[in-house]
């Protein structure tokens, strides 16, 4: 079959104008397919070099063995019921995802350098199925950081929530957390265009975005300024999501539904806004 | 013949600099048309606008029958593209690289299979086709581009420099392969290059540019013939017409990566 509009004579594409609902459906049905086509597109790659998933577990084993082990003894945190470990452990999680996803947007530049990135927008991908596709990737990469964390808090003694629904949803909090940050890290990338400035920002962003959140301390702990921060940093969501997922004894604050809506809507309007602005590497 | 190509006054500004001026030409179907000129020509932006990757700034140019500007999803549906840079994913295999773009152009599932096969035994990397592109030649990963551009059978295939970097062997098996897709599937070929002889011997027609200007269109004999020279070379009729060989276009950061680009190929 030869590709579609292929015979079509010129001008018979002013068919776009109200998209109906079957259209709608189509169009709807080939975005998420490109996208998952992009994502096993890095997934592939990441298949040939494995190795990348296990330096980069080292992290987080750091954070929850020594800072979670000696902040757990301090008593100082005030988390409730939950020992200090139980508290960060998740907020541990969160921050991996954050870590890995926000210098994800520096591929897009090397590939840029090659002749990868023309060659995908002059296919007849949807950008925003691009994006998409490229950052559930970045959240793919974290979950086997999510599998290290999870064994080693067990290990710690961190009452875990085995639920296979509550695990279900801990990998979708993954998938989206990943996507949401990497698309960040993308737009920062097509704007600055240079590995060495991205490098720059990036650094900038990962520890106002960690400190300003709930991840190892409480928003209630915080200064009245600060907590103004945490409430707009999308990591909080998160954050508390995976607070309420993970633990046995985990609640949220803010309402699981909320968290996702606030993510999920992040993430929209970030593909969004980084779909507009992906072509532009290539100009 | 029918017309594949058309561009009217097609022109684009960077900050002001006029790169690609009031460009007219056309192209009919099955030709191999050539976009010759020095660095900074302009040739690369043309193919960049052709392809829907950069708006002009002004002026119109319709491929495959397409407005490049108004209908660019057909545009992009009809057209194969290797760029000048390398476009294949070193950390995937090479028929990774191509399943992936199937999977793009929207190549059924019952034909996909039969479809690589058959294009990675064209292009003769059958039995490294589970290999990695970067253990690949530079040669070898020019083929596997070609074929990946040419797997959904677009009507028009633009190349931007498909042979830079290459050596003359590698070269020669580069083009024949090309025609080889090109008597098979009909397609319209449009490329660039900074090579006389390549010009010479593919091209049915060629233009050449400079300074973002076509200074002559026509075929490589009547372009010959066009000169006062008794057996004239196409790198005197090059001279005749644009006054110069060399000229300085890109700037520090093009030239680099263009070396990069050329030390991986090569």
């Amino acid at each position: 079959m030869r590709p579609q509009g292929y015979d079509a004579p010129p001008g018979a594409s002013a068919k776009m104008t109200v998209p109906r609902p079957a259209q709608f459906l189509a169009a709807l049905g080939a975005f998420v397919r490109k996208t998952l086509v992009v994502a096993e597109l890095e997934v592939r790659k990441l298949r040939h070099d494995v190795t990348e998933l296990f330096t980069r577990a080292v992290q987080p084993a750091l954070w929850l063995l020594v800072f979670g082990e000696v902040f757990t003894r301090t008593h100082a945190i005030p988390t409730g019921d939950l020992p200090y470990l139980d508290f960060m452990a998740p907020g541990i999680l969160a921050q991996s995802v954050l870590f890995i996803a926000i210098f994800y947007g520096i591929a897009v530049i090397w590939e840029r350098d090659l002749g990868l990135v023309h060659k995908l927008i002059v296919s007849p991908t949807p950008r925003t199925a691009l994006v998409l596709g490229k950052g559930l990737s970045a959240g793919i990469r974290a979950l086997s950081q999510a599998l290290v964390i999870y064994l080693l808090a067990a290990l710690l003694g961190v009452r875990i929530n085995w639920n296979p629904l509550a695990l279900a949803e801990v990998l979708a909090a993954v998938l989206l957390g990943g996507a949401c940050f990497s698309t960040l890290s993308l737009i920062i990338a097509c704007l600055v265009k240079t590995r060495e400035r991205f490098m720059g920002i990036g650094q900038l962003l990962t520890m106002p975005l960690f400190f300003a959140s709930n991840a190892i301390y409480p928003v209630s702990m915080m200064p009245a300024w600060l907590r103004v921060l945490a409430y707009a940093n999308p990591l909080t969501y998160q954050v508390d999501m995976m607070r309420a997922l993970m633990l046995a004894d985990g609640t949220s604050t803010f309402h699981l539904a909320v968290d996702f809506s606030v993510l999920g809507g992040a993430t929209v309007v970030l593909v969004v806004l980084a779909g507009c602005l992906y072509p532009n590497v290539v100009r | 013949m029918t017309m594949v190509l058309e561009t009217q006054s097609l022109t684009r500004q960077f900050d002001g600099r006029i790169v690609v001026d009031r460009l007219t030409i056309t192209v009919e179907g099955g030709e191999v048309f050539g976009l010759l000129g020095p660095n900074g020509a302009g040739k690369t932006t043309t193919i960049k606008m052709l392809t829907t990757l950069l708006p002009p700034t002004s002026g119109s140019a319709r491929v495959a029958g397409f407005d490049i500007v108004r209908q660019a999803g057909e545009v992009r549906r009809a057209i194969g593209y290797v760029p000048q840079l390398i476009s294949a994913d070193g950390m995937l295999t090479g028929y990774e690289n191509l399943l992936i773009f199937a999977k793009l152009y929207d190549i059924p599932r019952r034909q996909r299979q039969s479809r690589i096969e058959e294009a990675l035994a064209l292009i003769g990397l059958s039995d490294v086709a589970n290999r990695l592109v970067n253990q690949y030649s530079g040669g070898m990963i020019r083929r596997l581009e070609i074929a990946q551009s040419m797997l959904h059978q677009p009507r028009v295939l633009f190349l931007d420099e498909p042979t830079g970097g290459l050596d003359p062997i590698a070269r020669k098996a580069v083009w024949d392969h090309l025609l080889q897709l090109r008597d098979r599937h009909g397609t319209t070929v449009v490329f660039t290059t900074h090579l006389m002889e390549e010009a010479d011997a593919f091209c049915s027609r060629l233009a050449i540019m400079h300074g973002g200007k076509v200074v002559a269109n026509d075929t490589p004999a009547a372009l010959k013939a066009s000169i006062e020279k008794p057996n004239a070379t196409l790198d005197e009729v090059f001279i005749h017409y644009a006054g110069t060989v060399l000229e300085e276009g890109d700037d520090f950061r093009e030239t680099a990566r263009l070396r990069r680009a050329a030390r991986r190929l090569g």
